[in-house]
């Protein structure tokens, strides 16, 4: 890619959305015309969505190519596989040898990353760091050993593909009997799609990063709250974001300003459906695969059972909803009675949804409820553990001493764990202490949270008390527990950095260019803790190796290969480095990560 | 637990700062184990330039002397960091150019809000061009004001310093009231170009935009300008107001 970006586009004259585009019902669906008819008539066929068709046994082959839709009215070319959004599901088995022929019809080099499968990496898919990625016109053979089960998915890991339109399921069945029962199986990928050129959409965040935030406080909120609540409290609360130019909406980079949100590749006005009988147990494979949305997903009605997340069983835990980051997986089970339920999915900064449908035939469908009002961030998503009432309502240029005060439980009590530890060593739990890298002071960050939360019952903004019990990381308890039963030899921290106003995005204030590898010692037990200096939650994803989450005591939850920090969030994790060679780790969030939020990891 | 020393943003580090380079153990993305052979293919967008025009007003000014056209622009181009940046403004009257300011200057990030700018300023239109060095400041302070301050040298030892400010304040998510306000001084009087020692000029302004989207916003608005000192004297020797009211009609646009 030629080191400069063009900014040239047309001026929009056409007013921004107000609204999210709820898209076509057909989508780039054509039917009745065979595919290669109308290739041979308009020379490419269009991309079909909504039924990935499934591909399974040893031998797979993946073509990329350029591939018409259609989600808003608009023609656009998206980027698939096999002409498909999403992807072929592939169906793979245990223990089997795949090999998997991927061809490179674009014009440019292209990747598929096989999102939370342990290989050799070589095989892991990521340009410029497993491989030499993919030039035009050539087929590169991917061959690997399955040695786990679970529900994960694939992507594109080159530019912007993968919001384009390059992604799928992969679903490894186990050998002997899946101890998750169902009578029937849906995945359910929800991903974005936006019209406009994705790099388009990053120069424009590069110029003024709240964008696509039509949310922003106004004039008007502020009256309503003086009217509410008083002209003081109206102040204060703004005060302390106004100081500090941060801004409380700030939920997400992108909206459904731009952006559509689908579910398998339909919109919400193609509603997607999955067929059930009555009382059946029905197993929901949730992907989260879009580029920048963070996912609240419910189904008014039903009760969801999550077995599985990320690819790997846990112990049954019932809720309401869920929210999941881009990369992350959920696989839960339901039992519907009715005739019909809507699957809802609204984007964690409420501008839209993805939506379809469980029903007992087609053409049903059941309310679709309404988007939950808009929250505006806490300070405890701000600045962590500090409690915000004890300060009292002044809180002049946040440096007062602090030590008469009541911080709401958790930073203490970690000071106490860390002198009083029980158990074992010095490394028995996750060291409370935060160190900020000197790289945190300066242009790169615009806030560093000394206080982190490292609770991890909190569902997060948007979904706190609101009447239905959402699943938290705390919830989940991976069977069988850790893969290795060592504690950590050694702490690594990592800051989560990123300056909103000039939108730039990195790990300990350094963006991916100026930075240096993470080097893990081959076999040895290493604890993570990502402790995140920012207002957003970042999906962190680490290839090729788990990451085992643990409580703030140090006890084991859940092993997970993308893991969701929240703003003022601390999170440890212990990885065992296994697997020799280079990986990729960054946030999933696609814009992040490209600029900069990512890191090399050695194991050697 | 040390909260005494808790400060969110900016700042220097402390001696005893992590080193961000700890866990490398040398490594780098070029070079060590399971290294691709030859230079670093993977580029993100960090290291990537990219760039924007801004014209904030470009506007029909109307006083009751007389109409002209005004304009205020500024560009970038660069990386995050380290940009190359152009700014204009002036007024052209009766098809002449009557007043304007054109700098190109190095723009440096040295903390989280902030950039330092370097360069040169060229002064044309009525009377004798005039070049200048120009050392500023430019960013966002708290409470949301863009702030741009910048001071010059000149030829015989001439100096001047220019501060402006702009704030937005949303009324609705479109509808936004942009109050703004500059101010112009000078080190020694400069009458071929009718400018007095000390305070010469200041401005403050009322515009109302309209964002059909954030890159197109047509506005309305009022300014009041006033010329101060000596350089109201050489104004009224001129015939010309020293204070007046403007009314103005144009577009905020970037690309």
């Amino acid at each position: 890619m030629p080191p400069l970006r063009p900014f040239h586009s047309p001026l929009p004259l056409v007013p921004a959305r107000r609204r999210f585009v709820r898209g076509l019902v057909a989508g780039g669906v054509m039917i009745g015309l065979s595919p290669w008819l109308r290739a041979a008539a308009q020379g490419l066929a269009d991309t079909r969505t909504g039924a990935a068709p499934v591909l399974s046994g040893t031998n797979i082959d993946l073509v990329v190519a350029e591939s018409p839709v259609n989600f808003t009215g608009t023609p656009r070319m998206a980027t698939t596989i096999n002409g498909s959004i999403p992807a072929p599901t592939l169906k793979l088995r245990e223990g089997d040898t795949v090999t998997i022929r991927v061809t490179n019809r674009l014009r440019e080099a292209t990747s598929i990353h096989w999102h939370g499968i342990i290989l050799p990496y070589q095989m892991d898919g990521v340009p410029g760091i497993s491989f030499q990625g993919i030039p035009p016109g050539e087929t590169f053979t991917y061959q690997f050993r399955l040695e786990q089960t679970g529900t994960y998915w694939y992507h594109s890991h080159s530019g912007m593909q993968e919001q384009t339109g390059m992604y799928g399921a992969l679903i490894v069945e186990p050998r002997e009997a899946d101890p998750i029962r169902a009578d029937r199986d849906y995945v359910v990928q929800l991903s974005d799609w936006t019209d406009e050129d994705p790099m388009r959409v990053l120069a424009k965040l590069k110029v003024q990063s709240d964008y696509y935030n039509y949310h922003q406080p106004t004039a008007i909120d502020f009256f309503r709250d003086v009217a509410d609540m008083g002209l003081s409290r109206a102040l204060d609360k703004r005060a302390m974001w106004n100081q500090m130019r941060m801004n409380p909406t700030d939920l997400a980079d992108l909206s459904g300003a731009t952006l559509t949100y689908l579910m398998n590749g339909v919109t919400p006005a193609g509603n997607w459906t999955g067929l059930f009988r009555p009382g059946e147990r029905v197993r929901l494979r949730f992907i989260n695969g879009a580029a920048n949305t963070f996912y609240d997903v419910r189904i008014p009605g039903l009760k969801m059972t999550v077995v599985q997340s990320d690819g790997q069983n846990v112990e049954p835990v019932t809720v309401d909803e869920f929210r999941f980051g881009p990369g992350e997986t959920y696989d839960v089970i339901v039992t519907p009675r009715e005739d019909a339920y809507t699957i809802f999915a609204q984007s964690m900064d409420r501008t839209g949804f993805a939506r379809g449908t469980l029903a007992v035939r087609e053409g049903l469908s059941a309310a679709v409820p309404a988007l939950d009002p808009v929250e505006w961030l806490t300070m405890a998503d701000m600045m962590g553990a500090m409690d915000h009432a004890a300060m009292g309502h002044d809180m002049p240029g946040m440096k007062h001493d602090m030590s008469g005060m009541n911080h709401g439980a958790m930073a203490m009590d970690h000071g106490q764990h860390a002198m009083h530890g029980m158990t074992g060593g010095a490394m028995a739990k996750p060291s409370a202490t935060v160190r900020h890298a000197r790289t945190e002071y300066g242009p790169s960050t615009d806030m560093r949270v000394d206080m982190p939360r490292t609770n991890l019952d909190d569902p997060g903004i948007g979904l706190r008390n609101n009447g239905r019990r959402v699943l938290t990381l705390a919830d989940l308890r991976t069977i069988g527990g850790p893969l290795d039963p060592r504690g950590a030899e050694r702490e690594i921290e990592l800051h989560l950095t990123g300056n909103m106003e000039r939108y730039t995005w990195s790990l300990d204030g350094l963006e991916f260019g100026k930075s240096t590898p993470v080097h893990l010692k081959y076999g040895e037990r290493v604890r993570v803790i990502l402790h995140n200096d920012t207002m957003m939650t970042h999906p962190m994803h680490l290839h090729g190796m788990w990451s085992e989450v643990e409580t703030p005591d140090g006890q084991f939850l859940v092993r997970r290969h993308t893991i969701p920090v929240q703003p003022a969030q601390r999170v440890s994790f212990l990885v065992t480095a296994d697997a020799l060679g280079r990986w990729a780790w960054h946030c999933h969030l696609m814009l992040h990560m490209d600029m900069g939020m990512f890191r090399v990891v050695v194991v050697s | 637990m040390d909260h005494g020393s808790m400060n969110m943003q900016g700042g220097p580090a402390p001696a005893d700062a992590r080193d961000p380079h700890a866990y490398s153990n040398g490594l780098t993305l070029e070079s060590g184990p399971y290294a691709l052979p030859g230079p670093r293919q993977l580029r993100l967008s960090d290291e990537h330039a990219f760039g924007s025009v801004l014209l904030d007003r470009l506007e029909r000014v109307y006083t009751k002397d007389g109409n002209a056209t005004a304009y205020d622009a500024q560009a970038w181009f660069g990386g995050t960091y380290d940009r190359l940046v152009l700014k204009a403004e002036g007024d052209v009257a009766k098809g002449k150019l009557e007043e304007a300011r054109t700098e190109v200057l190095w723009g440096h990030a040295i903390a989280s809000y902030w950039d330092t700018q370097l360069g040169v300023r060229q002064d044309s239109g009525t009377g004798p061009d005039r070049t200048w060095l120009a050392v500023g400041i430019q960013g966002l302070a708290p409470y949301w004001f863009d702030v741009d301050a910048t001071a010059y040298v000149g030829g015989a030892g001439r100096t001047a310093l220019r501060l402006s400010g702009e704030y937005e304040l949303l009324l609705t998510q479109r509808l936004i009231l942009q109050p703004r306000m500059e101010v112009n001084l000078y080190g020694r009087r400069d009458e071929a170009r009718g400018l007095g020692s000390g305070l010469a000029d200041a401005a403050a302004g009322l515009r109302l935009r309209y964002e059909f989207s954030r890159q197109f916003a047509p506005y309305v608005g009022v300014e009041w300008a006033g010329k101060f000192g000596q350089t109201a004297d050489f104004a009224r020797a001129e015939g010309q107001r020293t204070r007046e009211t403007r009314y103005v009609a144009g577009v905020r646009l970037w690309f």
